[in-house]
Parts: structure tokens; sequence; C-alpha cells
């Protein structure tokens, strides 16, 4: 049995209250539950505070760019099928900067976790509105309030039939366990796009906030796409938590790690030879 | 010494297939035995307009292409108009009868009567110019089994029977033109390949298994190439959404164990610069080829130029170091791809290599690559004893690799300045240790700089009155200029080119330039980059430039014209 000690405990640079924490805790908990060993999970993030996040823990990671968490995670996946890959990272990284590399991330469909920390706002930057943001929500860079419709990332994911989409608030964390456990374990792309309040930058979408709206959805059939799709459309009064959908497509995988793998001499020159 | 080449131009629109009779002559000529270099002008439309593949062959090394036409293969009227000047003295124009041919010497050919069926009318075409320059019918005959083998018998003969009409057709001809010089004995078995499929081949040798990228001119057929060779032998490919996720993937993938490349042209090199940095900064092998041609922005796709040396130089925010090879030939393209692979491997950070269109596309005949006799590449580490820091400081500033996933050491790979063990750090000490290791690396690179080729007057050794700088693809052309000058016994000439343009190691070539009665710059855009490197990096200012940025590649008598008024 591995143990969530094993994940190890570090200092953060997160504000006190943040969100973050629970979100992380979840996370350990999570790859303990499923049995995996630090050295068998690579994580992936960008850049934000959410991306921080595999600096906090014990495992193998890749912290590169902003916006670009989701083409490492699938290079890493393509070279190494055999490891559990998690990608992680804030709204604005994953919906905003990286927002082509999300739709290409759902149609090409490898068996990956994305976790997005969505504080619907930028919080290492200062507050700017992120594309989560809710229109009218006041900034200091958006002093008139957010202009543009906020993006939906659940409802694009059902929409793009991604094969698993849920998702999670860091204020009920063993539902956020639970979604986490499920996300890893389900064959192919999966989404869970977890509610972590920023105390700090976001005064809108507070804890209290979503406190209020979150349930978690009971049922509910994730099979049934047209249910979904309405579920996934909900962001008001009432915001569903859970599965949200769950399809099988065929999942995009290679066959075997390429650290290991060699052109033999003989099919080189076969290569060559071709050319003559 | 007299050139024996000739110089054959097939031209037309695009959507003729005429690129399909190129390449199965240029490979007839190759199995003949002779040295060819193909030219593929070609317009960014896939039908009409007006295109053209030259291939100059001879029984002697062939180094640029040519200026003049001697054998003209004319698939559609307004190539007769574009062509006609470019006619030598005793040309021969196959063209169509429809075609008007007043006043040249020409085969007119009866397509019709010869083959009933339009979709048969290249292979007409490619049997007339077998014949006219006394190929071998059988070598053709074998070439159209291979290519058409997979469609069936019937589609094999009806192509056998009217390549050996048009071979008859012709020896019933009267015409007037004679035949290309037989080809040296024994030139042994050779290849035929262009400038991005020896760079995949290489990349092949070297072990990649693993290619991203978005396509773009004049670098798709790399990809291209990896993906039909390399895939059925385990190969990892993916078209990115864009160029961007294209490099982040190959970074990715090259953490986790792939050997990995990405291959794009300016455009979307530019997109791939914050990757570049990435790469620098998170030290992970990474093989970038850089295919050029003439911007800015889209510029003109297919056209050719060498101005984003500044670019590639440039390429990344941040201090890191970098090499920038620039083949010369389609051997180099192979060695030096492989050789990148290694020092990628060895140096953790982003290598080059920087080529374009013309070299790109240029097909020529080559000896087979000597596989056995390549270099080992460097490769990762599995394990480490523990604790393993990834970005361990060492005398050298190389932290040893290791792959995620195959023992239980835990690999931290980060952007941001980060600690030995890969956390983020913000102290100034750290920081300066840690840029410092990283640069470091530049001086093992430095040590490994493949200095350039002085092809010079003699055995001799004499200074030269007029030494030709040069880089990457501009090389056959700077050779052949040179060889023109020294054969007219006037001005000795001298070519210092070369394969590897940063970093530069002054010892290696300065007393070539300071000996010189004259230094020009040869190169393929309008701002002599090269040279203002070299005067960045040595001091050593080249007053002489010979500048080409049309978009069609640096040609011998371009060259010649452009040193008139300089010498
Ligand atoms: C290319 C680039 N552009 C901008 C930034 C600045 N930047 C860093 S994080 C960030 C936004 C972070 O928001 P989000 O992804 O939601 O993460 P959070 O901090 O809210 O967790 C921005 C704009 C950057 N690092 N790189
Ligand atoms: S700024 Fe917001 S998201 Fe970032 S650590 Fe502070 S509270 Fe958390
Ligand atoms: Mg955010």
């Amino acid at each position: 049995m591995i143990s969530i000690k094993q994940y190890g405990e570090f200092e953060t640079s997160w504000c006190p209250g943040c969100g973050n924490f629970p979100l992380l805790e979840s996370l350990k908990k999570a790859l303990a539950h499923l049995d995996l060993p630090p050295h068998r999970v690579m994580i992936s993030s960008g850049i934000g505070q959410a991306a921080k996040a595999p600096h906090y823990m014990h495992c193998h990671m890749f912290n590169g760019l902003h916006g670009r968490s989701l083409p490492v995670a699938q290079g890493m996946k393509m070279a190494n099928p055999e490891m559990t890959v998690i990608c992680e990272s804030g709204d604005g990284c994953v919906y905003g900067e990286g927002g082509n590399h999300f739709l290409a991330a759902i149609r090409r469909n490898m068996d990956i976790t994305l976790l997005v920390h969505d504080n619907q706002i930028y919080g290492l930057t200062k507050g700017q509105a992120s594309p989560t943001t809710q229109r009218g929500h006041v900034t200091k860079t958006q002093p008139g309030g957010a202009p543009s419709e906020a993006f939906n990332p659940v409802a694009v994911a059902v929409a793009m039939k991604a094969g698993f989409v849920a998702r999670a608030f860091t204020g009920e964390p063993e539902h956020l366990t639970e979604m986490i456990v499920q996300a890893v374990n389900h064959p192919g792309f999966s989404l869970v796009d977890i509610f972590q309040p920023c105390v700090s930058f976001n005064k809108v979408n507070t804890f209290g906030w979503y406190k209020e709206r979150c349930r978690v959805v009971e049922d509910h059939d994730p099979t049934d796409w047209g249910a979904a799709m309405a579920l996934a459309d909900e962001f008001g009064e009432r915001i569903p938590l859970g599965v949200l959908y769950r399809g099988e497509r065929p999942v995009l995988a290679t066959p075997e790690p390429l650290a290991r793998h060699r052109y033999a001499a003989g099919d080189l020159a076969a290569v060559l030879q071709s050319y003559a | 010494m007299p050139d024996t080449s000739i110089n054959i131009v097939i031209g037309g629109e695009a959507g003729q297939g005429l690129a399909t009779v190129g390449q199965l002559m240029a490979r007839a000529a190759t199995r003949a035995g002779y040295h060819l270099l193909v030219n593929q002008d070609y317009m960014s439309r896939i039908r009409g307009g007006h295109n053209f593949f030259s291939i100059r062959m001879g029984p002697e090394p062939v180094m640029a292409i040519a200026e003049g036409i001697d054998v003209f293969v004319a698939l559609d009227g307004r190539t007769i108009d574009e062509h006609r000047d470019q006619l030598n003295a005793g040309a021969i124009v196959i063209a169509g009868e429809a075609l008007d041919t007043a006043g040249l010497n020409a085969l007119r050919v009866p397509f019709k009567e010869l083959a009933p069926k339009p979709l048969f009318h290249n292979v007409v075409a490619l049997g007339v110019l077998g014949a006219a320059v006394c190929g071998d019918v059988t070598i053709l005959e074998d070439l159209l089994r291979q290519t058409f083998g997979k469609k069936g018998d019937t589609v094999v003969q009806a192509n056998l029977d009217v390549v050996r009409k048009a071979f008859a057709w012709v020896g019933e001809q009267e015409f007037d033109f004679s035949c290309i010089a037989p080809p040296q004995e024994n030139p042994g078995r050779r290849l035929m390949l262009d400038g991005n499929e020896a760079i995949a081949l290489g990349a092949l040798a070297a072990g990649c298994n693993f290619v991203s990228f978005y396509p773009m001119t004049p670098a798709t057929t790399v990809p291209i190439t990896l993906i039909a060779k390399g895939a059925p032998l385990g190969l990892v490919h993916d078209q990115a959404e864009d160029e961007i996720a294209a490099i982040n993937m190959a970074i990715g993938a090259s953490y986790a164990g792939a050997k990995a490349l990405v291959a794009t042209s300016g455009g979307g090199f530019a997109l791939m610069t914050e990757g570049v940095s990435l790469a620098g900064v998170s030290e992970t092998p990474l093989v970038v080829v850089v295919a050029q041609r003439p911007g800015p922005a889209t510029g003109m796709a297919t056209r050719t130029e060498q101005a984003d040396l500044n670019l590639v130089l440039h390429a990344g925010h941040g201090e890191f170091p970098r090499a920038v090879f620039s083949p010369g030939t389609v051997e180099e393209c192979f060695s030096l791809t492989h050789r990148a692979f290694d020092l990628a491997e060895q140096y953790q950070t982003p290598m080059f290599v920087l080529t374009d269109q013309f070299l790109a596309d240029s097909y020529r005949a080559v000896p087979p690559f000597d596989l056995d006799g390549l270099p080992e590449i460097a490769q990762p580490l599995m394990d480490a004893p523990a604790p393993y820091k990834r970005y361990a400081l060492t005398d050298d500033g190389v932290s040893p690799r290791v792959v995620p996933g195959f023992a239980e050491v835990l690999v931290r790979a980060d952007s941001h300045e980060h600690d030995e063990q890969g956390r983020i750090t913000e102290d100034p000490a750290n920081r300066v240790r840690q840029n410092v290791k990283r640069l470091d690396k530049g001086n093992g690179l430095m040590q490994d700089v493949i200095g350039p080729e002085y092809y010079g007057l003699d055995e001799s050794d004499e200074a030269a009155d007029l030494v030709l700088l040069c880089w990457g693809s501009s090389l056959g052309a700077c050779l052949e200029a040179a060889e023109r000058l020294n054969a007219k016994g006037l001005t000795r000439t001298a070519v210092l080119h070369f394969s590897q343009v940063y970093p530069l190691r002054e010892e290696q070539f300065m007393d070539f330039l300071e000996s010189a009665g004259q230094v020009v710059a040869v190169e393929g855009n309008a701002t002599a980059q090269f040279a203002r490197l070299v005067a960045r990096e040595t001091g050593f200012v080249v007053t002489g430039s010979v500048l080409r940025f049309d978009g069609r590649p640096l040609s011998p008598g371009y060259v010649l014209k452009g040193l008139e008024s300089i010498i």
C-alpha cells in the first residue's frame, strides 16, 4: 500500500487559506488511494499559482511554460505510455494561453488526466480576468467589468465528447479525491475542472459563493450525453458537481517507452537502400 | 577542366506531373552512374502556374545549378517562352506537336499517338527524354516496375509499353543532339535523395524516434520522410495543433526519454522560440530543423533564402548555449543532423540544423552513408544513486540526465530558475550558479565545433587573392565560381565554407581571412548576416559581398557577375 506520506510535505508559496492546499491534499490522497508510488507518476504543469503544485510533492515533474502544460503532458505520454501522466494548471493557463491545446487534447484522447485549478481569475499576476471570470466581474485591468462571456470548460468538453468530464470543488475534498481517482482510472483523456477559491484576488467567487451553489449531482447518468450537456450548461444559482459525462472513444496510444526503443541496423540499412 | 555536365530542364504547370518525370529521370541517371544536382522551382499553388525541375548531370561531380539549358522538356507553351533565352547553343527542345517550337532545335513529340491516354503523357515525356540523352531503357523499365509495382501488373505493363514506344519513336527521328559523356567506370552504388530526406535519415541513424510538427513548406518533407521510413520501425509522430504545441510536445517527449526532433520554417520557428528557451533552461535535448524560405512573415512559401540566421542565433529569451549547423551538401544534411542529436544529449540544450528550400528540395546522387562508421550517440541514464539532483553542479556544467520512469529516482525539470533539485528558487547566489552552470556547457560545445572547410588553391598553401566566405547551401555556387575564376588564371580564389555557423572558434579560420587579398561574403540574404556575425565574434570586417535575395538559389553565374564590380 502506498501512503500519502510518500508524496511528502513541502513549504509552499501559496496564501494562507488558498484553495490550492486542499486541492494538493486531495491529489496526494487520490494517488495514494490508486496505489501509485511517486516514481510512477509524471506531472506536467504550466505557469501560475496552480502550476506550482508539483513542486510541493514527490513525483516526476516537468514544470514548463504558461499555457503549454498539455503539449508537454502528451509528449510525455507518447514517450512513455507505461506512466501515469497528470497535467495540472490554472484556468488562465489551460483555457486562455493554452486554449488551442485544450481543444486538440480532447480530440486526440490520450490517456492523461487534466486537473484545472479553476479560481476564475489570474492569481499569480494579481487578479486580472481569466477566461472563466464571469462577465461584469470588475478587476484592475477590467475596470468596467470583464467584457467577454465566460468560457464554460465542461460544456465545451462535453460538447466535444471528451471521454471523462467532471466538476469538483475544494470545499468538498472527499468528493474531489474521488473525482481524481476516477479521472486517473478512466482510459483516455479526462478533465476535472476544480473550483479553487482564490482568497486574495477573487472576491466574487469566494468559498461561500461556491458552497452555496455547488451540489454533487445524484441520479445522473453520465453516459447520457444530452443530460450531460444540460448539466454542464448549469452555472448560476446551482452548479452541479460530479462526473458530468463519460464516454468511450478510441484512445491514441503508443506501444512502448521510447527510451528503450532502438532501430535494428538491418532496418536502417534497408531504409537507405530504398533510396538507391 | 571543361564542363562535361548537361542541364536538363522540365517545365510546365503544377499538376502536370513534372516532378514525377524529373525524379524518375534523376533516379535513372543516379543508377546509370552519373553525378547530379536537382533544383526544384515551384510556385505556391497546386494547379496551373509555372514550375520547373532542373537536373544538372554529368560524369564529373556537379556542384551547383547551371543557368543555361541543354535539354529542355516543355510540357506547356508558357514554359518555352519563359526559358527560351536560357537555351545553350545546340540545346534540344522536347515538346508536344501542338506547341510552337519555331526556330528551335526541337523534337516534336506526338503525345497522343504514343499514348492515347493523357495519364501516360508524362511517361512519354520521360521515355523521350531518356532516349534523347542516350539513356538505357532498361534502367527506366526497372524504375517503372518499382514505381508502379504496387498498382498491379496491368499498370506496370502499360507504363513499360509506353516508355518502350517513346524510345523507339526517338530512334526513328532525325535530330541533332550529342549524347552526354558516359559515366565514370564503377561509380559504385549510390543513393538519390534531397536535403530534407538526408536530414530525416541522419535523424533516424541517430535513433530519432519522435517527431512533432505543424506543416510548413519547405520543412514538411522532413516529418514526411521520418513518418514514411521511421513509423514502420516504431517512430512516434504527431501533427500538432500549432508549432508551439509541436515544440512543447517534443520537449515533453525528450524529457521522458524520446529522441525528439521538430522541423519548421521561419514563421513556425518564430512561434517555437519560447520553447527553445524552455529547452535551454530545462536542459532538455532537442533538435530543431529550420528550413528557410524568404520572409518577412509569409514571404515566398516555395522559394529559398538564407535570412533566418539571426533569428535562429538569437531565438529564445535569456542566455543558454546552442549550436547551429548549416549543411552545404546532402551528405552534410545527414552527418550534421546525426551529430546534432549527439550534442543535444551531451550538452542537454537545443541544437539547430539550418537549411533552406534549395537544399531541402535538391536531389543529389551520393555514396551510401556509412552507418557502421557513425560515431556513437550519447545516451541519457536510466537510474542514478540517491540523492539524485537533476541540475547538479559539475565542473563542465553537464548534470547527469536521468530518464524518469525506469527507477525510483525522481526527475524534476523546471522552466523557472531552480536549484539543483529542480525546485523554484529566487535565491541570487543559486541563480548565478545555475546560470553559469548552463553557460559552462558552452565551453564543451566550443571544443566540439566543426571548423570551416577551406577550399584552397592547390597544395602549395599559398594565400589567395580572393576568399569567398559562405555558409550552408551556398557552398556549391561558390566552389564552381572559384573554379571558373581560377581556370582563367587571373584571380586566385579560395572558398571558406562554414557548415557550423555557431559557435565560432577564431583559431580555426582567422588565418585564412587575414591572409586573403580580399574576402567577399556570398550569402542568400540582403544584409550579409553571417559576415556580420563573423565581425561581431572576431572583429574581422568583411567589406565585399555578393548577396541574393530574389527567392532563387545562388548560382555560379550569379556569384561571378556579382564579383565583377568588386574585384
Ligand atoms: C507567456 C507568458 N505570458 C504571461 C505570463 C504571466 N502569467 C503568469 S501566470 C499568469 C496567469 C495565471 O493564471 P492561472 O493560469 O489562472 O493560474 P493561477 O495563478 O490563477 O493559479 C500569467 C498571465 C507568463 N508567465 N508567460
Ligand atoms: S493568489 Fe489566490 S490562487 Fe494564488 S495562492 Fe493566493 S489565494 Fe491561492
Ligand atoms: Mg487562475
